[in-house]
């Protein structure tokens, strides 16, 4: 069986699917989008995807997203797929992706992946005024992946993105 | 696939971990919304929430094992006390014997955490790639709950009077439920090494506590069952809540 449209068409569609939870990034952006294969046996497009976190409620939203951003085109021979391993880490964010955390208010991850040391001496900027004296109000935050601060300079809370 | 407890087919232990997730994520979700601090309510529901994000993925593993029409749904909600896995600890409610006491919730996270981070660094490297993948994203998660709670355990142990007592209180009680965690099943059996696991526990534990000023009883850690099906009487309440809705409305879905 032939696929009715192309692998690039479908990719440049499926990189357009937004995070629910930080809309300013694609799930393509966040590195959760882990492949796009044609099925010859079936005839269905496969589309990899990776959880964020494990409790992460966007994941399912983020699947009907993908089924519906492809129907608007036509395509409805699509399998989702989870992919478990290898597990997804901070370091799959792009580098654009970590500017526009940044521009959204939400501090991007500092450094590369979580390490024991990392995890006790992060020196997170403030997005806002970019200053480094800003202090740890809270591990957890609005999400399961961010955790809270406040900026010492200019008194602002904000949201930190996890190295993980 | 018939699951016999006494084998050590892998879907018995995949359970296990799935249990031991899922009961830990509903006990802690009964802090929703009653916090002392908003910060603190946020992080123990987040805690609560990546357990259950664990357990789905375990569940899910397991099903696909199964191949028998079980889902994570059924597994998770129309299984019976007796065939719940999980270790005691984790079923232990919120504060003994009943309601809600921070410095009991904060041990019992602490205790489990330490083991769970100890457990999920070897099975990252597990030959099973699915096993793997869920321990490396689990492993992330649990570095956090057990940098949260330890710092807990500091600052309640290292406190005021009445919070040394509290906190001292909870350990005590806390501790007869810790050495089931490194009881070796049948079908545990091969999946870990568990000696290495409570060696890495118990300097985690004597570091916290001797820097918090706290005690570690010398009583043995006696209470086990909660592998084999045995279970406190905490358990039965906790599953009532829990799988209701599944079974007065068989099928129901969001």
């Amino acid at each position: 069986m032939k696929p009715s449209v192309t692998y690039e068409s479908l990719t440049a569609l499926l990189e357009t699917v937004a995070d629910p939870e930080i809309p300013v990034l694609t799930i393509a952006e966040m590195g959760m989008l882990r492949g796009v294969h044609w099925q010859e046996a079936t005839g269905e497009w496969e589309v990899l995807i990776t959880p964020t976190y494990s409790g992460c409620p966007a994941t399912d939203m983020i699947r009907a997203q993908i089924r519906m951003t492809l129907l608007e085109h036509g395509i409805s021979n699509v399998r989702i797929t989870q992919v478990l391993s290898p597990a997804w880490t901070t370091d799959w964010m792009t580098e654009t992706a970590k500017e526009k955390l940044r521009q959204y208010g939400i501090a991007p991850p500092v450094g590369k992946s979580m390490d024991a040391a990392l995890l006790e001496n992060t020196v997170v900027l403030c997005p806002r005024c970019g200053s480094s004296n800003t202090h740890l109000v809270s591990a957890f935050s609005s999400t399961a992946c961010k955790a809270f601060y406040t900026c010492n300079e200019c008194l602002e809370p904000f949201d930190h993105f996890k190295c993980h | 696939m018939p699951i016999n407890e006494l084998t050590n087919q892998p879907i018995n232990y995949i359970l296990h971990l799935a249990d031991d997730a899922l009961i830990m994520s509903q006990r802690l979700s009964e802090w929703t919304g009653h916090g002392p601090v908003l910060e603190q309510d946020i992080a123990l529901t987040n805690i609560a929430l990546d357990f259950l994000g664990q357990s789905r993925m375990w569940y899910q593993y397991a099903a696909s094992m199964m191949g028998d029409g079980a889902t994570e749904d059924s597994l998770a909600m129309l299984r019976l006390e007796h065939e719940f896995k999980n270790h005691l600890l984790v079923e232990l409610p919120n504060a003994m014997p009943s309601g809600r006491d921070w410095a009991f919730t904060v041990c019992k996270v602490f205790f489990f955490s330490a083991y769970q981070h100890a457990l999920m660094q070897q099975l990252q490297h597990n030959a099973d790639e699915e096993v793997r993948g869920i321990a490396a994203k689990s492993l992330k998660e649990v570095t956090y709950h057990l940098r949260w709670s330890r710092e807990w355990i500091l600052r309640l142990g290292d406190g005021t009077a009445e919070s040394h007592q509290r906190m001292q209180q909870a350990l005590t009680a806390c501790w007869p439920f810790t050495g089931e965690l490194f009881e070796v099943t049948t079908y545990a059996h091969g999946w870990v090494d568990y000696a290495a696991i409570k060696t890495e526990w118990m300097n985690e534990v004597l570091h916290t506590t001797t820097t918090a000023t706290l005690d570690v009883p010398t009583t043995a850690a006696f209470q086990t069952g909660g592998l084999h099906g045995r279970h406190t009487e905490h358990l039965g309440y906790l599953l009532a809540e829990m799988q209701y809705l599944q079974r007065a409305y068989p099928n129901s879905e969001w």
